[in-house]
């Protein structure tokens, strides 16, 4: 049995994650689990990573309680499939820039800046649904286009909530984007890991198709 | 580009879903977890609940509401009513809720806003003020309505701002449950006062109200009860009519899969 576990670092709900995860696995021999305990990380097959706070609260988070080592082992030396959620995504960048200068985890090089929106109108935070923008066909998107069997990929909308964008180093790693004044990144992919800005577990059937696609062997 | 975000509101009294008019006099309208499935379905961008005559002892029913939506409903949910911590905030939180929304105790204490938003981050705290007009600008009341602070709406929805409110929800209590369209005036004053989102609220009766509140109150988004509730309009008619005069909509709940 396969078991997919959702970090608890202490930072904002994780219950909405698990919700949606539960919604979409239990007829698939998948046990969803939360775990704070960086020792649970060696049975898992899947790991997620959520996140909401600020940049340095996530990191700070992830590093008292001993995850850091744990997820660098599982994720970069085993490979095993790994999707980090928001600030959860932000935190593979290089560095944050929100309330000072911090270091990621590295995993995906670039940057994380306060979005600039040269347009008076355009409100922060970029909150609410916007229409995601397809630049790469990777296995992962093919089967999840697959999955939802929506003809028409532009009005594909998913749920944002966040003032800071990951500025890409390799835009070869840019999977998905939106756009809020500039370019926004919504997701990120490199191997076994992948990154949404957007909210799967809160953007209703596409999320749900989207973690389903997570769950299952996707071969990176 | 961002879509304007459609939601409805379930107002919800002892785990019952009801609509007043005019802030009083309420009407019986269903269960609220079979209703945000429905919304969820139709193409809600978010789902409300506010917890209107939240006392101590009515909290459990309201706690069991949350979870049950949250485990059907895969859209944010944000719930207000009663809140008047931060140990009311984490309740509702852990819940399932998505945001909170604080109206009283914000004005009562305006740094539980900050502490809420250091704590929870700002997406999560969404400040709602229900203003009424007098003869220079709007003054914020508070208790359902019952009381006038006598604070001006304009000043306090900046000082929310500037403590870390992430949208304000206006209320009009002047268009409230009257059907005449919301307050364009308050709206798009609050709005064009702030760089944070507005929801429009109070007063919707038609499609074309949507649209006005949209594109002359300059509202983010806009919420509405009674007319979702009594199937009046539904949201799907909402969304077709606002796309075919130019306003951008998410329409992709038609994505059709296992999950229907």
């Amino acid at each position: 049995m396969k078991e997919t576990l959702i970090i608890d670092y202490g930072s904002g709900n994780i219950r909405s994650v698990f919700n949606a995860l539960n919604e979409v696995s239990h007829d698939k021999n998948i046990k969803i689990k939360v775990t704070s305990s960086a020792n649970h990380l060696k049975h898992a097959s899947h790991i997620i990573l959520p996140g909401v706070g600020s940049f340095e609260s996530c990191i700070r988070g992830l590093e008292k309680s001993g995850l850091k080592e744990q997820l660098i082992e599982n994720v970069i030396e085993k490979r095993k499939p790994f999707l980090g959620i928001c600030v959860g995504m932000q935190m593979l960048a290089t560095k944050g820039y929100e309330k000072g200068e911090f270091p990621g985890l590295n995993w995906i090089r670039g940057e994380v800046k306060k979005i600039q929106t040269p347009n008076k109108n355009l409100k922060i935070p970029h909150m609410g649904w916007n229409s995601l923008k397809f630049l790469k066909r990777n296995k992962f998107i093919n089967k999840l286009l697959e999955k939802i069997k929506f003809s028409n990929v532009d009005e594909i909308c998913a749920y944002f909530v966040h003032s800071y964008n990951f500025n890409l180093k390799n835009e070869e790693e840019k999977i998905l984007s939106t756009n809020h004044g500039e370019e926004i990144t919504a997701m990120v992919s490199n191997k076994n890991i992948i990154g949404t800005q957007f909210h799967p577990e809160k953007s209703h059937y596409f999320g749900l198709a989207f973690l389903e696609t997570f769950l299952e062997d996707w071969d990176f | 580009m961002l879509k304007t975000r459609i939601i409805p509101c379930l107002d919800v009294d002892d785990g019952r879903v009801v609509k007043g008019i005019n802030f009083v006099s309420l009407k019986d309208a269903g269960d609220p977890v079979e209703q945000a499935t429905i919304y969820s379905k139709e193409g809600a961008d978010e789902i409300t609940f506010l917890d209107i005559t939240a006392t101590h002892q009515k909290r459990k029913p309201m706690i069991e509401v949350i979870k049950k939506t949250a485990a059907n409903c895969f859209v944010p949910l944000t719930v207000g009513g009663g809140i008047r911590d931060v140990k009311g905030m984490t309740e509702f939180l852990n819940a399932g809720a998505d945001k909170v929304s604080i109206n009283s105790a914000a004005i009562k204490n305006p740094y539980l806003i900050q502490e809420g938003s250091v704590k929870f981050g700002n997406q999560c705290i969404v400040v709602a003020i229900d203003a009424k007009k007098k003869s220079n600008g709007w003054n914020v009341f508070i208790n359902g309505g019952r009381v006038d602070t006598g604070i001006d709406a304009i000043k306090w929805a900046k000082k929310a701002e500037s403590l870390g409110a992430g949208e304000i929800l206006l209320t009009s209590m002047d268009q409230d449950g009257t059907k005449n369209g919301f307050d364009i005036e308050l709206t798009s004053t609050i709005s064009n006062s702030l760089k944070i989102p507005v929801i429009a609220s109070g007063g919707v009766g038609s499609l074309e109200h949507f649209l006005t509140g949209i594109k002359n109150g300059g509202a983010s988004a806009v919420l509405a009860a009674s007319v979702f509730h009594f199937k009046e309009i539904t949201i799907t008619e909402v969304k077709k009519y606002l796309k075919s005069n130019g306003v951008e909509v998410r329409i992709d709940n038609f994505i059709k899969n296992q999950y229907d």
